[in-house]
């Protein structure tokens, strides 16, 4: 039973073994990535499947007991995230197979994918405070890795903001490990989340929890810690761009939730309802203001991504059922609906020769399908009914209304009106607008470029989980209710996680 | 002891701060190294300091006898020493090839600071490349 919780983490880097083994041979190297993220997708269904039938699972790692050993935890929160995970990791392989080049291939790309997705899954899984300070850093290694393998000037350039910042970040993730190891002797979650009360200087907790919420805000791009995302991400190519947008930045929203839900909750007055309330109003606001002043499809996207995270965040600083079920329900729907958008700004590059918006356009004429894959991911982006985004942004909305914060739940209607206004502009300039005639005569026909049909496939894929998810929305409600009441009332995740003493 | 060691890592963790912020990113590097010395002799510290007493069970006893050194930290500290390596080798290998490519490491630069300069429509990888 316990081996459940460890598959989805060892088989992509199992995967990742013998990827290296044999990166020479490109075609190769593509079919194992391809036959690696299958596998990783039924560990995670699997998984899911174990825990909805109404457990939490954890697996001893050495058999240590709880408190001493590490522990992987996989509660309704966990599961879901893992699979998402394997998902977008499964979508990005198949569009990997035409979108990255041979050379990119043979440089060490499914490897670095694949330990980054194993990673993901590791840090989603652990029930130890170090061991996630580890996966962030071998998520931090392979995402450099990847950063940086096209060797562009801007990579190179936009490469040093993500490393610096990422690497400021984990060493105050670490100077807090530090401190909470200090006052509790413990760095077992379940632990903490009853060690924490005992400490004699509550101060002393909300000091490192604030450290805590700095780390994890570089990683999730928060404001005003988010310069490094807009800079860094457009430099990517498109499927790595996917990858790390849908996933990468989650982690530290997840990472926040799992530790201000589970282990920081002696001091909400400061940490959740003031400053995690205040910042989450700023990211909202910041990130689509500055999206509506760009006009580089990939820059755009980047900057929601932003203004996406305060959304999750304000779900969190309410901490009512009602609110954190909504960021969960965010969470989902927006790792599914932005790692599209860029994989559809791949194809808009891939039909048209350019991400920008002047000098793209007639997509809609000559590409239906990229249209519709665009569109259902973006209007669910912006939150139309009746797609996924829609009911996540209702959520998160009614919630801050029975809260009493009338004007935040303004500023999170009006923010969502912008991001319709950011993906109209793109809808517009891209996909209607008839094409413009190329620059230079020696270019390329940008006209009616064909595309490949395995980028397309898991574009037009995403899309459908999306309208899926939107249109069947009552199992997925019940369902993030039901993990909500698991972050906000941890008892049986500690009973589970340290046997019977919680 | 602890106090001074405090002093100490509050000390080291300002001059890290300062050449941080310093704008010259090779001045970020031995920032990074400093800081994640503070932060290891910090878990160190935290983890209560207790000298020349080795965590050994003496012969017939079941458990360890108090006060003794807290092995736990030093594990931790060697898994972020370890990691810290790395991350500080990778640093230097970018900045290196960064320099090679624009020219400049002070973080105030346009060279560094303008990261769409180039066009879009070249392509999504650079034509020719190197082996390594």
């Amino acid at each position: 039973m316990s081996m459940l919780l460890v598959w989805p983490i060892l088989l992509p880097m199992l995967t990742a073994i013998t990827t290296v083994l044999c990166r020479a041979k490109v075609g190769a190297a593509h079919w194992m990535a391809l036959v690696g993220a299958a596998l990783h997708l039924s560990a995670a269904v699997a998984l899911l499947a174990a825990v909805i039938e109404g457990q939490i699972l954890v697996a001893h790692m050495g058999n240590w007991p709880a408190p001493f050993g590490i522990v992987l935890v996989a509660d309704y929160f966990s599961a879901v995230m893992v699979l998402i995970t394997a998902v977008i990791h499964s979508a990005v392989m198949v569009y990997s197979r035409s979108d990255i080049e041979s050379d990119l291939v043979r440089a060490g790309y499914y490897v670095f994918m694949q330990i980054l997705a194993g990673a993901v899954c590791g840090a989603f899984l652990t029930g130890d405070l170090f061991n996630l300070y580890v996966w962030f850093e071998v998520m931090l290694m392979a995402s450099f890795g990847l950063l940086v393998m096209g060797r562009r000037v801007s990579q190179l350039t936009g490469g040093i903001k993500y490393v610096t910042l990422n690497l400021v970040s984990t060493l105050l993730f670490l100077a807090a490990i530090g401190l909470i190891y200090g006052m509790t002797g413990t760095l077992n979650m379940a632990d903490l989340h009853a060690k924490v009360a005992l400490v004699p200087q509550p101060a002393l907790v909300t000091a490192a929890a604030m450290l805590l919420m700095v780390a994890f805000g570089i990683k999730a791009a928060l404001f005003p810690l988010f310069f490094w995302l807009p800079a860094s991400y457009p430099t990517l190519p498109a499927a790595v761009a996917a990858f790390f947008s849908g996933l990468l930045s989650k982690v530290g929203v997840y990472a926040m939730i799992r530790m201000f839900t589970l282990v920081f909750t002696t001091d909400t007055g400061v940490t959740h309802h003031a400053i995690l309330f205040g910042v989450a109003g700023f990211t909202m606001l910041f990130g689509v203001v500055s999206a509506a002043a760009q006009m580089e499809m990939r820059r755009i996207l980047s900057f929601h991504i932003i203004s996406q995270i305060g959304y999750m965040i304000l779900g969190l600083s309410l901490l009512t059922p009602l609110a954190l079920a909504g960021a969960i329900i965010y969470l989902l729907h927006n790792i599914l609906a932005k790692a599209n958008l860029f994989l559809a700004s791949g194809l808009v590059r891939q039909a048209t020769g350019s991400f920008h918006l002047e000098r793209a356009g007639g997509l809609y004429k000559n590409n239906g399908w990229v249209s519709i894959g665009f569109l259902v991911s973006a209007l669910a982006l912006a939150g139309m009914p009746p797609l996924s985004g829609f009911w996540a942004k209702l959520l998160v909305i009614r919630a801050t209304l029975e809260s009493h914060h009338y004007a935040m739940a303004i500023l999170a209607a009006v923010v969502g009106l912008l991001t319709l206004f950011s993906m109209i502009k793109i809808w517009a300039e891209v996909f209607w607008k008839p094409a413009p005639a190329p620059k230079d005569p020696g270019g390329k026909a940008s006209v009616g470029g064909q595309v490949s049909a395995w980028m397309l496939a898991p574009v037009l894929v995403l899309a459908g989980i999306t309208l899926v998810l939107g249109l069947c929305m009552e199992p997925v409600i019940r369902f993030a209710e039901i993990a909500a009441g698991q972050l906000l009332d941890p008892r049986a995740y500690v009973t589970a996680v340290l046997g019977g003493t919680p | 002891m602890e106090g001074v060691l405090a002093l100490l890592v509050g000390l080291v963790f300002a001059a890290a701060i300062y050449l941080m912020l310093s704008g010259v990113l090779v001045r970020f590097v031995f920032g990074f190294a400093l800081a994640s010395n503070a932060v290891n002799l910090l878990i160190f510290t935290a983890g209560r300091l207790a000298h020349d007493r080795p965590p050994l069970i003496s012969v017939g006893q079941e458990v360890l006898s108090e006060p003794a050194a807290n092995a736990l930290p030093q594990a931790l500290i060697l898994t972020a020493i370890v990691i810290g390596f790395a991350m500080l080798t990778f640093l230097l290998v970018l900045l290196y090839r960064t320099y090679a490519e624009t020219g400049t490491l002070n973080a105030d630069d346009p060279r560094l600071m303008d990261e769409m300069q180039e066009d879009d429509t070249r392509g999504t990888h650079p034509p020719e490349r190197g082996a390594a």
